[in-house]
Protein backbone atom coordinates (compact mmCIF):
# COMPACT_ATOMS: atom_id res chain seq x y z
CA UNK A 1 0.00 0.00 0.00
CA UNK A 2 2.98 2.30 -0.34
CA UNK A 3 2.45 5.69 -2.24
CA UNK A 4 -1.05 5.90 -1.24
CA UNK A 5 -2.28 8.89 0.17
CA UNK A 6 -5.45 9.82 2.41
CA UNK A 7 -8.50 7.94 0.69
CA UNK A 8 -9.73 10.65 -1.57
CA UNK A 9 -13.63 9.70 -2.75
CA UNK A 10 -13.22 11.55 -6.00
CA UNK A 11 -10.55 9.81 -7.27
CA UNK A 12 -11.31 6.48 -9.21
CA UNK A 13 -10.52 2.91 -7.92
CA UNK A 14 -7.05 1.82 -8.15
CA UNK A 15 -5.97 -0.34 -11.82
CA UNK A 16 -5.61 -3.56 -11.40
CA UNK A 17 -7.18 -6.77 -9.49
CA UNK A 18 -8.59 -6.77 -6.68
CA UNK A 19 -9.90 -10.28 -6.02
CA UNK A 20 -8.96 -13.09 -7.89
CA UNK A 21 -12.19 -15.70 -8.79
CA UNK A 22 -11.99 -18.88 -10.03
CA UNK A 23 -14.12 -19.26 -12.98
CA UNK A 24 -16.45 -22.14 -14.14
CA UNK A 25 -13.62 -23.17 -16.74
CA UNK A 26 -10.78 -23.31 -14.43
CA UNK A 27 -9.64 -19.65 -15.64
CA UNK A 28 -8.42 -17.75 -12.98
CA UNK A 29 -10.29 -14.38 -13.45
CA UNK A 30 -9.04 -10.98 -12.31
CA UNK A 31 -12.23 -9.53 -10.58
CA UNK A 32 -12.26 -5.33 -10.97
CA UNK A 33 -14.49 -3.25 -9.47
CA UNK A 34 -16.99 -1.57 -12.05
CA UNK A 35 -14.79 1.48 -13.19
CA UNK A 36 -17.14 4.21 -12.45
CA UNK A 37 -16.18 6.78 -9.87
CA UNK A 38 -18.29 8.40 -7.07
CA UNK A 39 -18.95 11.71 -9.02
CA UNK A 40 -19.98 9.92 -12.29
CA UNK A 41 -22.30 7.42 -10.64
CA UNK A 42 -24.20 10.32 -8.69
CA UNK A 43 -24.67 12.28 -12.18
CA UNK A 44 -26.02 9.31 -13.23
CA UNK A 45 -28.66 8.45 -10.64
CA UNK A 46 -29.40 12.60 -10.66
CA UNK A 47 -30.20 12.03 -14.44
CA UNK A 48 -32.30 8.75 -14.68
CA UNK A 49 -34.14 10.46 -11.65
CA UNK A 50 -34.74 13.65 -13.89
CA UNK A 51 -35.73 11.13 -16.60
CA UNK A 52 -37.86 8.88 -14.88
CA UNK A 53 -39.46 11.48 -12.49
CA UNK A 54 -40.61 14.10 -15.34
CA UNK A 55 -41.90 11.39 -17.58
CA UNK A 56 -44.35 10.79 -15.60
CA UNK A 57 -45.52 14.44 -15.61
CA UNK A 58 -45.07 14.38 -18.83
CA UNK A 59 -46.81 11.52 -20.56
CA UNK A 60 -48.94 10.11 -17.61
CA UNK A 61 -52.88 9.84 -18.42
CA UNK A 62 -54.19 8.60 -15.44
CA UNK A 63 -55.67 11.67 -13.77
CA UNK A 64 -55.53 11.03 -9.62
CA UNK A 65 -59.55 12.28 -9.24
CA UNK A 66 -62.52 13.86 -11.08
CA UNK A 67 -62.85 17.12 -11.43
CA UNK A 68 -65.84 17.68 -9.37
CA UNK A 69 -64.55 15.95 -6.87
CA UNK A 70 -61.21 17.29 -4.83
CA UNK A 71 -59.23 16.38 -2.12
CA UNK A 72 -59.06 19.17 1.25
CA UNK A 73 -57.92 22.72 0.33
CA UNK A 74 -54.57 23.08 1.88
CA UNK A 75 -55.57 26.65 3.16
CA UNK A 76 -57.74 26.83 5.77
CA UNK A 77 -59.28 28.51 8.81
CA UNK A 78 -58.04 26.88 12.27
CA UNK A 79 -59.70 28.90 15.74
CA UNK A 80 -57.15 28.40 18.13
CA UNK A 81 -57.24 30.33 21.89
CA UNK A 82 -60.09 32.11 20.12
CA UNK A 83 -58.04 33.46 17.44
CA UNK A 84 -59.03 32.57 13.86
CA UNK A 85 -56.52 32.07 11.35
CA UNK A 86 -56.18 31.02 7.99
CA UNK A 87 -53.16 28.28 7.69
CA UNK A 88 -51.91 26.32 4.73
CA UNK A 89 -52.05 22.79 6.28
CA UNK A 90 -50.82 19.90 4.38
CA UNK A 91 -53.26 16.81 4.55
CA UNK A 92 -51.59 14.11 6.26
CA UNK A 93 -50.49 17.06 9.00
CA UNK A 94 -51.54 16.49 12.74
CA UNK A 95 -52.99 19.15 14.64
CA UNK A 96 -49.70 19.27 17.27
CA UNK A 97 -47.38 20.07 14.71
CA UNK A 98 -49.89 22.86 12.95
CA UNK A 99 -50.02 24.44 16.63
CA UNK A 100 -46.16 23.89 17.21
CA UNK A 101 -44.55 25.12 13.61
CA UNK A 102 -47.20 26.59 11.88
CA UNK A 103 -48.54 29.02 14.55
CA UNK A 104 -45.93 28.98 16.51
CA UNK A 105 -47.09 28.19 20.17
CA UNK A 106 -44.41 25.78 20.79
CA UNK A 107 -46.65 25.28 24.39
CA UNK A 108 -48.31 21.86 23.17
CA UNK A 109 -45.35 19.54 23.84
CA UNK A 110 -44.94 16.40 21.21
CA UNK A 111 -44.19 13.51 23.66
CA UNK A 112 -45.02 10.60 21.99
CA UNK A 113 -46.07 11.06 18.66
CA UNK A 114 -48.75 8.09 18.92
CA UNK A 115 -51.44 9.31 21.22
CA UNK A 116 -49.69 7.27 24.28
CA UNK A 117 -48.28 10.16 26.48
CA UNK A 118 -50.90 13.45 26.77
CA UNK A 119 -47.64 15.66 26.24
CA UNK A 120 -49.69 17.23 23.14
CA UNK A 121 -53.15 17.27 24.90
CA UNK A 122 -54.56 20.42 23.95
CA UNK A 123 -59.09 20.79 24.13
CA UNK A 124 -61.22 20.90 20.77
CA UNK A 125 -64.32 22.09 22.18
CA UNK A 126 -63.74 21.80 25.68
CA UNK A 127 -63.09 18.26 25.37
CA UNK A 128 -59.10 17.29 25.33
CA UNK A 129 -57.66 15.20 22.42
CA UNK A 130 -54.37 14.17 21.94
CA UNK A 131 -53.09 16.85 18.71
CA UNK A 132 -50.46 14.53 18.23
CA UNK A 133 -53.23 11.66 16.68
CA UNK A 134 -55.54 14.36 15.30
CA UNK A 135 -55.47 15.51 11.19
CA UNK A 136 -55.76 19.29 11.50
CA UNK A 137 -58.19 19.17 8.54
CA UNK A 138 -60.83 17.66 11.38
CA UNK A 139 -60.42 20.59 13.17
CA UNK A 140 -62.73 23.13 10.78
CA UNK A 141 -64.87 25.21 12.64
CA UNK A 142 -63.95 23.64 16.29
CA UNK A 143 -62.62 25.70 18.89
CA UNK A 144 -58.99 24.50 20.01
CA UNK A 145 -57.28 26.06 22.94
CA UNK A 146 -53.81 25.34 23.76
CA UNK A 147 -52.43 25.76 27.19
CA UNK A 148 -51.47 29.18 25.96
CA UNK A 149 -55.34 30.00 26.25
CA UNK A 150 -55.06 28.96 29.23
CA UNK A 151 -54.28 32.33 31.70
CA UNK A 152 -56.42 35.22 31.50
CA UNK A 153 -55.29 37.68 28.05
CA UNK A 154 -53.59 39.83 31.25
CA UNK A 155 -51.26 37.45 32.56
CA UNK A 156 -52.96 36.37 35.31
CA UNK A 157 -52.55 32.31 35.85
CA UNK A 158 -55.30 30.01 36.12
CA UNK A 159 -56.51 28.47 39.35
CA UNK A 160 -55.05 25.46 38.12
CA UNK A 161 -51.91 26.79 37.09
CA UNK A 162 -51.35 28.68 40.49
CA UNK A 163 -51.75 25.31 42.24
CA UNK A 164 -49.84 23.32 40.24
CA UNK A 165 -46.77 26.24 41.23
CA UNK A 166 -47.68 25.96 44.63
CA UNK A 167 -47.92 22.15 44.72
CA UNK A 168 -44.26 21.97 42.81
CA UNK A 169 -46.43 20.15 40.15
CA UNK A 170 -44.18 20.07 37.41
CA UNK A 171 -40.39 18.41 38.05
CA UNK A 172 -39.31 18.40 34.36
CA UNK A 173 -41.82 20.12 33.02
CA UNK A 174 -42.44 18.43 29.86
CA UNK A 175 -45.30 16.87 30.68
CA UNK A 176 -46.96 20.18 32.43
CA UNK A 177 -48.80 21.58 29.36
CA UNK A 178 -50.85 18.67 28.74
CA UNK A 179 -51.40 18.07 32.60
CA UNK A 180 -52.50 21.56 32.17
CA UNK A 181 -55.22 21.23 30.10
CA UNK A 182 -56.35 17.75 30.74
CA UNK A 183 -56.98 19.54 34.36
CA UNK A 184 -58.48 22.64 33.78
CA UNK A 185 -60.91 20.61 31.26
CA UNK A 186 -62.12 18.83 34.12
CA UNK A 187 -62.67 21.31 36.41
CA UNK A 188 -64.42 23.23 33.83
CA UNK A 189 -66.87 19.98 33.57
CA UNK A 190 -66.86 19.10 36.51
CA UNK A 191 -66.07 22.01 39.19
CA UNK A 192 -65.57 19.89 42.20
CA UNK A 193 -64.31 15.99 41.10
CA UNK A 194 -63.58 13.80 43.63
CA UNK A 195 -60.35 12.01 44.00
CA UNK A 196 -61.48 9.30 41.99
CA UNK A 197 -62.94 11.19 39.10
CA UNK A 198 -59.72 13.50 38.94
CA UNK A 199 -57.48 10.03 38.72
CA UNK A 200 -59.89 9.29 35.61
CA UNK A 201 -60.03 12.61 33.92
CA UNK A 202 -55.67 12.49 34.45
CA UNK A 203 -55.66 8.99 33.32
CA UNK A 204 -54.17 10.09 29.63
CA UNK A 205 -51.32 11.83 30.69
CA UNK A 206 -48.10 10.36 31.56
CA UNK A 207 -45.74 12.34 33.64
CA UNK A 208 -41.95 10.32 33.70
CA UNK A 209 -40.70 12.04 36.72
CA UNK A 210 -43.69 10.04 38.39
CA UNK A 211 -45.00 14.14 40.15
CA UNK A 212 -48.70 12.47 39.65
CA UNK A 213 -49.44 13.02 43.24
CA UNK A 214 -48.78 16.57 43.18
CA UNK A 215 -50.63 17.33 40.37
CA UNK A 216 -53.66 15.54 41.67
CA UNK A 217 -53.11 17.81 44.71
CA UNK A 218 -53.15 20.66 42.79
CA UNK A 219 -56.31 19.82 41.21
CA UNK A 220 -57.87 19.09 44.37
CA UNK A 221 -56.02 22.42 45.51
CA UNK A 222 -57.55 24.23 42.32
CA UNK A 223 -60.80 22.55 43.04
CA UNK A 224 -61.30 24.00 46.34
CA UNK A 225 -60.10 27.36 45.68
CA UNK A 226 -60.84 28.09 42.14
CA UNK B 1 -40.65 4.74 16.39
CA UNK B 2 -42.99 6.79 14.65
CA UNK B 3 -42.56 8.88 11.57
CA UNK B 4 -44.67 11.54 9.69
CA UNK B 5 -46.77 10.52 7.48
CA UNK B 6 -46.87 9.47 3.93
CA UNK B 7 -48.71 11.83 1.75
CA UNK B 8 -52.21 11.26 1.09
CA UNK B 9 -55.50 12.82 -0.60
CA UNK B 10 -57.26 13.56 2.00
CA UNK B 11 -60.95 13.74 0.71
CA UNK B 12 -63.80 15.28 3.44
CA UNK B 13 -67.51 14.31 2.40
CA UNK B 14 -69.93 15.90 4.03
CA UNK B 15 -73.01 13.60 3.01
CA UNK B 16 -73.66 9.95 3.05
CA UNK B 17 -73.84 9.59 -0.85
CA UNK B 18 -70.40 11.92 -1.14
CA UNK B 19 -68.44 9.50 0.95
CA UNK B 20 -69.91 6.43 -1.04
CA UNK B 21 -69.15 8.12 -4.73
CA UNK B 22 -65.63 8.62 -3.25
CA UNK B 23 -65.67 5.23 -2.36
CA UNK B 24 -67.00 3.89 -5.71
CA UNK B 25 -64.01 5.75 -7.58
CA UNK B 26 -61.33 4.67 -5.44
CA UNK B 27 -60.91 1.22 -4.72
CA UNK B 28 -57.65 1.54 -2.54
CA UNK B 29 -59.54 4.71 -0.13
CA UNK B 30 -58.89 4.20 3.51
CA UNK B 31 -61.49 5.27 5.38
CA UNK B 32 -61.13 7.04 8.56
CA UNK B 33 -63.49 8.52 11.13
CA UNK B 34 -61.56 8.90 14.71
CA UNK B 35 -58.94 8.08 12.78
CA UNK B 36 -57.07 6.79 16.11
CA UNK B 37 -56.57 2.93 14.83
CA UNK B 38 -55.08 4.43 11.52
CA UNK B 39 -52.74 7.20 12.25
CA UNK B 40 -50.67 4.91 14.12
CA UNK B 41 -50.88 2.53 11.16
CA UNK B 42 -49.76 5.74 9.14
CA UNK B 43 -47.32 6.81 11.38
CA UNK B 44 -45.49 3.57 11.42
CA UNK B 45 -45.49 3.69 7.67
CA UNK B 46 -46.56 0.11 7.63
CA UNK B 47 -50.15 0.99 5.34
CA UNK B 48 -49.30 3.98 2.55
CA UNK B 49 -52.92 4.52 1.03
CA UNK B 50 -52.52 7.12 -1.58
CA UNK B 51 -56.66 7.89 -0.41
CA UNK B 52 -57.99 8.92 2.43
CA UNK B 53 -61.69 9.50 3.55
CA UNK B 54 -62.66 10.54 6.35
CA UNK B 55 -66.13 10.11 7.76
CA UNK B 56 -66.14 12.20 10.47
CA UNK B 57 -68.00 14.91 9.48
CA UNK B 58 -70.98 13.55 8.16
CA UNK B 59 -73.96 14.28 10.20
CA UNK B 60 -76.07 11.45 9.97
CA UNK B 61 -73.32 9.11 11.19
CA UNK B 62 -73.20 10.54 14.73
CA UNK B 63 -75.75 10.87 17.48
CA UNK B 64 -77.86 7.90 20.28
CA UNK B 65 -81.38 7.35 19.29
CA UNK B 66 -84.26 5.55 21.09
CA UNK B 67 -86.20 2.75 18.87
CA UNK B 68 -89.13 1.75 19.46
CA UNK B 69 -88.55 -1.55 20.60
CA UNK B 70 -86.86 -0.30 23.98
CA UNK B 71 -83.24 -0.49 22.09
CA UNK B 72 -81.17 2.18 21.07
CA UNK B 73 -79.37 2.77 17.39
CA UNK B 74 -75.83 4.04 17.45
CA UNK B 75 -74.61 5.93 14.66
CA UNK B 76 -71.09 4.23 13.81
CA UNK B 77 -68.93 7.73 14.03
CA UNK B 78 -70.38 8.56 17.63
CA UNK B 79 -67.29 9.19 20.26
CA UNK B 80 -67.08 6.55 22.74
CA UNK B 81 -67.41 9.04 25.32
CA UNK B 82 -70.72 10.30 24.08
CA UNK B 83 -71.58 6.48 24.27
CA UNK B 84 -70.40 6.17 27.53
CA UNK B 85 -72.04 8.96 28.85
CA UNK B 86 -75.07 8.67 27.31
CA UNK B 87 -78.14 8.81 29.66
CA UNK B 88 -79.90 6.85 26.81
CA UNK B 89 -77.35 4.19 26.43
CA UNK B 90 -76.38 4.19 30.64
CA UNK B 91 -80.19 3.31 30.96
CA UNK B 92 -80.46 0.84 29.30
CA UNK B 93 -77.38 -0.93 28.35
CA UNK B 94 -75.03 0.20 31.02
CA UNK B 95 -72.37 -2.68 30.44
CA UNK B 96 -71.90 -0.96 26.71
CA UNK B 97 -71.21 2.18 28.70
CA UNK B 98 -69.30 0.74 31.00
CA UNK B 99 -67.35 -1.20 28.33
CA UNK B 100 -66.89 2.02 26.08
CA UNK B 101 -65.39 3.50 29.45
CA UNK B 102 -62.54 1.61 29.91
CA UNK B 103 -61.23 2.07 26.18
CA UNK B 104 -57.72 3.24 26.09
CA UNK B 105 -57.34 6.85 28.00
CA UNK B 106 -59.88 10.03 28.05
CA UNK B 107 -58.11 12.20 25.15
CA UNK B 108 -58.68 8.82 22.69
CA UNK B 109 -62.21 8.41 23.74
CA UNK B 110 -63.29 11.90 23.47
CA UNK B 111 -62.20 11.52 19.89
CA UNK B 112 -62.17 7.62 19.10
CA UNK B 113 -65.50 6.47 17.80
CA UNK B 114 -67.71 3.31 18.32
CA UNK B 115 -67.58 2.48 15.01
CA UNK B 116 -64.12 2.28 14.78
CA UNK B 117 -63.40 0.53 18.54
CA UNK B 118 -65.38 -2.50 17.04
CA UNK B 119 -64.23 -2.71 13.39
CA UNK B 120 -60.25 -1.86 14.74
CA UNK B 121 -57.25 -4.31 13.49
CA UNK B 122 -55.48 -6.45 15.07
CA UNK B 123 -52.65 -5.18 17.91
CA UNK B 124 -50.29 -8.47 17.26
CA UNK B 125 -46.77 -6.54 17.35
CA UNK B 126 -45.43 -8.82 14.58
CA UNK B 127 -48.55 -7.50 12.24
CA UNK B 128 -48.40 -3.76 13.48
CA UNK B 129 -44.60 -3.94 13.03
CA UNK B 130 -44.92 -4.68 9.19
CA UNK B 131 -43.67 -8.34 9.36
CA UNK B 132 -45.33 -10.00 6.14
CA UNK B 133 -47.79 -12.56 7.59
CA UNK B 134 -50.57 -14.02 6.70
CA UNK B 135 -52.39 -11.41 7.71
CA UNK B 136 -50.77 -8.46 5.95
CA UNK B 137 -50.82 -11.50 2.48
CA UNK B 138 -47.86 -13.25 3.48
CA UNK B 139 -46.88 -16.96 4.20
CA UNK B 140 -45.87 -17.20 8.08
CA UNK B 141 -46.94 -16.42 11.15
CA UNK B 142 -44.37 -14.73 13.34
CA UNK B 143 -46.18 -14.90 16.36
CA UNK B 144 -46.67 -18.77 16.50
CA UNK B 145 -43.20 -19.65 16.87
CA UNK B 146 -41.04 -21.46 19.61
CA UNK B 147 -39.05 -17.87 20.30
CA UNK B 148 -42.03 -15.57 19.49
CA UNK B 149 -43.41 -13.32 22.29
CA UNK B 150 -47.10 -14.08 22.32
CA UNK B 151 -48.72 -13.70 25.64
CA UNK B 152 -50.87 -11.77 24.07
CA UNK B 153 -51.85 -13.45 21.46
CA UNK B 154 -54.71 -16.45 20.90
CA UNK B 155 -56.13 -19.63 22.98
CA UNK B 156 -58.89 -20.46 20.61
CA UNK B 157 -60.24 -21.07 16.69
CA UNK B 158 -56.46 -20.64 14.96
CA UNK B 159 -56.10 -20.91 11.64
CA UNK B 160 -52.29 -19.77 10.57
CA UNK B 161 -53.08 -16.49 12.36
CA UNK B 162 -53.21 -16.22 16.16
CA UNK B 163 -54.00 -12.48 17.02
CA UNK B 164 -57.13 -11.67 19.03
CA UNK B 165 -59.60 -9.18 18.77
CA UNK B 166 -58.41 -6.28 20.98
CA UNK B 167 -61.57 -4.40 21.28
CA UNK B 168 -63.66 -3.36 24.74
CA UNK B 169 -66.84 -2.80 23.18
CA UNK B 170 -67.44 -5.67 20.71
CA UNK B 171 -67.90 -8.08 23.25
CA UNK B 172 -70.50 -6.10 24.54
CA UNK B 173 -71.90 -5.84 20.57
CA UNK B 174 -71.74 -9.79 20.71
CA UNK B 175 -73.34 -10.28 23.90
CA UNK B 176 -76.29 -7.30 23.57
CA UNK B 177 -77.09 -9.44 20.15
CA UNK B 178 -76.18 -6.24 18.64
CA UNK B 179 -77.00 -5.66 14.51
CA UNK B 180 -74.86 -3.95 12.72
CA UNK B 181 -76.28 -1.82 9.95
CA UNK B 182 -73.60 -1.05 7.26
CA UNK B 183 -74.23 0.16 3.50
CA UNK B 184 -72.69 -1.61 0.23
CA UNK B 185 -73.57 -0.80 -3.17
CA UNK B 186 -76.01 1.69 -2.32
CA UNK B 187 -77.96 -0.70 -0.39
CA UNK B 188 -78.13 -1.06 3.56
CA UNK B 189 -77.92 -4.41 5.10
CA UNK B 190 -78.18 -6.00 8.34
CA UNK B 191 -75.34 -7.97 9.95
CA UNK B 192 -75.74 -9.69 13.35
CA UNK B 193 -72.70 -8.92 15.33
CA UNK B 194 -71.85 -12.85 15.60
CA UNK B 195 -71.52 -12.52 12.01
CA UNK B 196 -69.98 -9.36 11.82
CA UNK B 197 -66.55 -10.51 13.46
CA UNK B 198 -64.89 -12.77 11.33
CA UNK B 199 -62.46 -15.25 12.35
CA UNK B 200 -58.64 -16.17 10.00
CA UNK B 201 -60.68 -19.68 8.74
CA UNK B 202 -63.12 -16.78 6.56
CA UNK B 203 -60.65 -14.25 5.85
CA UNK B 204 -57.52 -14.34 7.36
CA UNK B 205 -56.91 -10.38 6.21
CA UNK B 206 -59.41 -8.95 7.98
CA UNK B 207 -61.46 -8.68 11.05
CA UNK B 208 -65.40 -7.98 9.96
CA UNK B 209 -67.29 -8.73 7.58
CA UNK B 210 -66.71 -5.16 6.00
CA UNK B 211 -65.24 -4.84 2.84
CA UNK B 212 -63.05 -2.35 0.93
CA UNK B 213 -66.18 0.38 0.02
CA UNK B 214 -68.14 -0.65 2.50
CA UNK B 215 -69.62 1.90 5.08
CA UNK B 216 -70.44 0.89 8.70
CA UNK B 217 -73.52 3.20 9.16
CA UNK B 218 -74.46 2.34 12.63
CA UNK B 219 -75.32 -0.32 15.52
CA UNK B 220 -78.79 -0.95 16.59
CA UNK B 221 -79.06 -2.55 19.88
CA UNK B 222 -82.40 -4.84 20.60
CA UNK B 223 -84.27 -4.30 23.25
CA UNK B 224 -84.04 -7.39 24.46
CA UNK B 225 -80.85 -7.41 27.04
CA UNK B 226 -82.21 -3.64 28.15
CA UNK B 227 -82.04 -3.33 32.01
CA UNK B 228 -80.53 -6.63 32.27
CA UNK B 229 -78.25 -7.24 35.62
CA UNK B 230 -74.47 -7.12 33.52
CA UNK B 231 -70.82 -7.31 34.49
CA UNK B 232 -67.81 -6.08 32.74
CA UNK B 233 -63.98 -6.80 33.58
CA UNK B 234 -60.98 -5.68 31.54
CA UNK B 235 -57.43 -7.33 32.85
CA UNK B 236 -54.46 -5.05 31.04
CA UNK B 237 -51.25 -5.07 31.54
CA UNK B 238 -51.64 -0.69 32.38
CA UNK B 239 -55.43 0.58 33.24
CA UNK B 240 -54.92 3.20 30.53
CA UNK B 241 -54.45 2.95 26.96
CA UNK B 242 -53.73 -0.89 26.99
CA UNK B 243 -55.69 -3.53 25.33
CA UNK B 244 -57.31 -6.46 26.85
CA UNK B 245 -55.03 -9.33 27.78
CA UNK B 246 -59.00 -11.11 28.80
CA UNK B 247 -61.98 -9.40 28.86
CA UNK B 248 -65.23 -10.86 30.45
CA UNK B 249 -68.99 -9.41 29.87
CA UNK B 250 -72.08 -10.80 30.64
CA UNK B 251 -75.69 -9.61 30.51
CA UNK B 252 -78.29 -12.03 32.90
CA UNK B 253 -81.20 -11.72 33.61
CA UNK B 254 -82.32 -12.83 37.29
CA UNK B 255 -85.41 -14.01 38.64
CA UNK B 256 -86.16 -15.63 42.11
CA UNK B 257 -82.83 -16.10 42.55
CA UNK B 258 -81.97 -18.36 39.41
CA UNK B 259 -80.19 -17.01 36.41
CA UNK B 260 -82.64 -16.97 33.38
CA UNK B 261 -81.28 -15.95 29.94
CA UNK B 262 -77.80 -15.16 29.84
CA UNK B 263 -74.69 -14.02 27.37
CA UNK B 264 -71.42 -14.42 28.25
CA UNK B 265 -68.56 -13.04 26.13
CA UNK B 266 -64.84 -13.18 26.54
CA UNK B 267 -62.41 -10.73 24.62
CA UNK B 268 -58.70 -11.11 23.72
CA UNK B 269 -58.58 -14.69 23.93
CA UNK B 270 -59.38 -15.52 19.90
CA UNK B 271 -59.80 -13.21 16.64
CA UNK B 272 -63.91 -12.51 17.61
CA UNK B 273 -65.47 -12.12 20.89
CA UNK B 274 -65.85 -15.59 22.20
CA UNK B 275 -69.12 -16.37 23.18
CA UNK B 276 -69.37 -18.98 26.19
CA UNK B 277 -71.72 -20.88 25.73
CA UNK B 278 -70.67 -23.95 27.62
CA UNK B 279 -70.52 -21.85 30.31
CA UNK B 280 -73.98 -19.81 29.40
CA UNK B 281 -75.64 -23.66 29.48
CA UNK B 282 -74.07 -24.62 33.02
CA UNK B 283 -75.43 -21.55 34.69
CA UNK B 284 -79.04 -21.29 32.73
CA UNK B 285 -81.55 -21.60 34.95
CA UNK B 286 -79.39 -22.29 38.28
CA UNK B 287 -79.17 -20.40 41.38
CA UNK B 288 -75.55 -18.89 41.24
CA UNK B 289 -73.04 -20.16 44.51
CA UNK B 290 -69.38 -21.14 45.09
CA UNK B 291 -70.26 -24.95 43.68
CA UNK B 292 -71.30 -22.98 40.30
CA UNK B 293 -68.52 -20.78 40.37
CA UNK B 294 -66.23 -24.44 40.31
CA UNK B 295 -68.37 -25.64 37.62
CA UNK B 296 -68.10 -22.60 35.39
CA UNK B 297 -64.10 -22.49 36.23
CA UNK B 298 -63.91 -26.24 34.66
CA UNK B 299 -65.69 -25.35 31.28
CA UNK B 300 -64.94 -21.65 30.72
CA UNK B 301 -61.73 -22.55 29.16
CA UNK B 302 -62.60 -25.78 27.47
CA UNK B 303 -60.43 -26.43 24.51
CA UNK B 304 -57.98 -23.70 24.88
CA UNK B 305 -54.94 -24.27 23.51
CA UNK B 306 -52.01 -21.80 24.68
CA UNK B 307 -49.13 -20.82 22.50
CA UNK B 308 -45.29 -20.86 23.87
CA UNK B 309 -46.47 -17.58 26.11
CA UNK B 310 -49.79 -17.20 27.01
CA UNK B 311 -50.76 -20.51 29.22
CA UNK B 312 -51.40 -17.61 32.14
CA UNK B 313 -55.03 -16.65 29.80
CA UNK B 314 -56.30 -19.85 30.45
CA UNK B 315 -56.87 -19.73 34.81
CA UNK B 316 -56.99 -15.71 34.10
CA UNK B 317 -60.36 -16.70 31.92
CA UNK B 318 -61.94 -18.81 33.88
CA UNK B 319 -61.48 -16.85 37.21
CA UNK B 320 -62.78 -13.88 35.08
CA UNK B 321 -66.00 -15.85 34.24
CA UNK B 322 -66.10 -17.15 37.59
CA UNK B 323 -66.10 -13.94 38.97
CA UNK B 324 -69.36 -12.90 36.40
CA UNK B 325 -71.39 -15.30 37.27
CA UNK B 326 -70.33 -14.59 41.38
CA UNK B 327 -71.82 -10.81 40.74
CA UNK B 328 -75.35 -12.32 40.06
CA UNK B 329 -75.54 -14.44 44.06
Amino acid sequence: MDGMGPYDPTVDFPEGPAIAEIAADGNVKPWRPLHVSRRNFLRGVVCSGIVIGGSSYLFSTATPARADVRGVERMMSLTVNGKTRRVDVAPNETLGYTIRYRLGLTGTKIGCNQAECGACTVMADGRTIYSCSTLTHRMRGINIVTVEGIAAPDGTLHPVQRAFIEEIGPQCGFCTPGQVVAAVALLNSNPNPTEAEARVAMSGNLCRCGAYDHYMRGIMKAAREG
Amino acid sequence: MSDVMHNFELYQPNSLQGAADLLDEFDDAWIIAGAKDSLGWFKDRVKQPAVVVDLGGIPELAGIEPTDDGGVYIGAATTLTDVSESTLVKERFQILSVAASNVASPQIRNSGTIGGNISQDTRCVYYRDGFPCYRAGGNTCYANTPTAMNREHALFEVSRCVAVTPSDTAPAMVALGAIMIIRRDGEEMEVPASEYFIGPEIDITRMTVLEPGDILLGIRIPGEWANARHYFEKIADRNTWDFALVSVTMVAKVAGGAIGDVAMVCGGVQCTPRRLTEVEDVIRGEVPGPEMENLVRRVASRGAKPLNFNHFKVPLMENLAARAVRSLA
